[in-house]
């Protein structure tokens, strides 16, 4: 049996006396589109940061490419990238400086950077201009390659579609599965009920707990619902 | 004189090299719930900021409940409700020390426009003695629509008041814009949300700072230009490839759990469509393939309308 690329059991974080996560527990095979779902405040954020290695749990475990989220922090960000909405790229950098610096703190040789980046400009269609200059999607499209640079073996993408055109949506989805066939985990949160339906599998978290999880088939058929937007609406506000 | 509560005649503004607005027309009816609805850079922060008198537009004229944005810019700002995208509340300030700043800033109080902040307002009563910072996405979302409200404005200007909202609380918000309008308020929002768009009167989709289509949200479907069958199997990702080079493929793109399929061919029967693509499907190895013709929504609608540069699939 192969180990998976995400292994979570009863992870746990309290702030005080709020309990943010609350004992969740789930796996992610290797290749496997995972999208993590939520409302405002359910404790998404808070489980991504510690299996980034960003925030310690209070109690439970996680492995992330094999490696633990307390003990291997360092080994884990060398096989995991990242790519929010929020932070993504130095904007008064131009598009092959980023890819440099990103690069550079990655490990990769010079040779490799070179490689990589004339790569992607080419199959994102960019010219090197300042990253600040570029349209939203593209920036999108383009933060997603970064993040992917050093080929890592998980990459966590925390609603990089919000705010984003219909069509740069979908063509940011049909990356996100290019990447998956080519092996790599991914970790996806998003606003649209419509991206989720896009996801292998799905989870849904309430109050700091994982309430359900399973294919959106699977869980449509399960909850007797015609869309993860409905399920969702179900789920999320329990009267 | 236009008795509409917004009228915007070919305006446009440039910042730069970029053209933020580019010939921009049309108009809100008194009482209406107007959305104008499109992705970031579309021009829709820029447009509020001259409706709302805080830019200049370099071309044509807006006029909002009859007063010019330049010329009338003060009797304009006293009557108008503004929340920008932007979290415009004071951190630092307590949730009833916002609100109380907010209405000394248009000289009255709180109490006098207590009984239409009242529904929104009360749910947060509670935490009036916290700092916004510490609020809630929802509860800042909240707090900021009753400072915009507390004047009783005639009109309320609501920058995409749902953006990074869950879609449980987006739906709740709208609940409370539709009860504002109930009473008579004019509303104007922007949102990047295409499904948004149902809950609005009258719809402007907007794309690089342009408008594409001004209509009834139930209307923009039916203008849908080709034949349109969503598609549904196994392997998406596959049969999606597949279908794009299907001989008579105009656009394929996931929605939700299926795949909207159009054809390049105007005016040809959906059901011919279905059963030509089901062979076509069947032929490259996709048997159990089901289709069916379907109207177009507003998201098919703004993909089709959008300008071609950006309709290259990567």
């Amino acid at each position: 049996m192969t180990e998976p690329a995400i292994a979570v059991r009863d992870l746990t974080r309290r702030f005080g006396g709020f309990t943010a996560v609350d004992s969740i527990s789930f796996d992610v095979a290797p290749g496997e589109v995972f999208g993590f779902l939520g409302a405002n405040g359910a404790g998404k954020t808070t489980a991504i940061r510690m299996l980034i290695g960003l925030l310690a749990p209070t109690s439970g475990e996680a492995r992330v490419a094999g490696f633990d989220v307390v003990k291997q922090t360092e080994q884990i960000r060398h096989q995991i990238g990242y790519m929010s909405q929020r932070f993504s790229l130095y904007e008064d950098l131009t598009v092959l400086e980023n890819i440099a610096l990103y690069g550079g703190i990655y490990g990769l040789g010079a040779e490799q950077i070179a490689e990589r980046s004339s790569a992607m400009l080419q199959s994102l269609g960019l010219a090197d201009d300042l990253v600040g200059r570029l349209p939203l999607g593209r920036k999108q499209k383009l933060a997603f390659s970064v993040a992917l640079l050093h080929e890592p073996a998980v990459v966590f993408l925390d609603e990089p579609t919000g705010g984003v055109d219909p069509i740069t949506r979908r063509q940011f989805w049909e990356l996100i599965y290019a990447a998956a066939e080519g092996g790599t985990t991914v970790f996806v949160t998003t606003h649209y009920m419509d991206e989720a339906e896009y996801c292998d599998r799905i989870s849904i978290m309430v109050d700091g707990r994982i309430v359900t999880l399973g294919t959106p088939q699977e869980l449509k058929s399960k909850w007797d619902v015609p869309t993860i937007d409905a399920l969702f609406v179900k789920l999320a506000r329990p009267a | 004189m236009s008795n509409a509560a917004v009228a915007v005649r070919g305006v446009g503004k440039r910042f730069g090299e970029t053209e933020a607005l580019t010939d921009v027309s049309f108009e809100a009816r008194h009482g209406e719930l107007f959305g104008l609805v499109g992705p970031d850079g579309a021009g829709k922060t820029t447009l509020f900021r001259v409706l709302t008198t805080f830019l200049l537009p370099d071309a044509g004229s807006a006029t909002v409940l009859g007063l010019d944005v330049v010329r009338d810019l003060w009797a304009i700002r006293a009557r108008v409700g503004y929340m920008p995208g932007r979290f415009s509340l004071y951190g630092d300030l307590t949730v009833a020390e916002n609100l109380s700043f907010f209405a000394s800033v248009f000289g009255t109080t709180i109490e006098e426009g207590y009984d239409l902040i009242a529904p929104i307002y009360r749910q947060i009563e509670s935490f009036s003695g916290r700092r916004a910072d510490a609020l809630s996405g929802g509860m800042k979302q909240k707090l900021a629509l009753s400072c915009a409200l507390v004047h009783r404005p005639d009109i309320l200007f609501l920058d995409e008041p749902t953006t990074g909202v869950d879609a449980v609380s987006r739906s709740e918000f709208w609940d409370q814009l539709h009860t504002l309008r109930e009473s008579g308020l004019t509303i104007v929002v922007s949102t990047p949300y295409m499904d948004e768009a149902m809950r609005c009167d009258r719809v402007a989709l907007m794309q690089g700072g342009r408008i594409l289509e001004i209509d009834p949200p139930g209307e923009i479907g039916s203008r849908y230009p080709l034949p349109l069958v969503a598609v549904t199997g196994a392997d998406r990702y596959r049969l999606l490839l597949s279908l794009r080079k299907a001989p008579h493929a105009h656009a394929v793109y996931p929605f939700g759990s299926e795949l909207h399929y159009t054809d390049n061919r105007a005016g040809l029967d959906p059901g011919e469509v279905a059963s030509e693509l089901r062979d076509y499907a069947r032929g490259q190895g996709f048997g159990d393939v089901e289709i069916t013709a379907i109207a177009a929504g507003i998201e098919d609608s703004f993909m089709e309308l959008m300008p071609a540069p950006v309709q290259r699939a990567s």
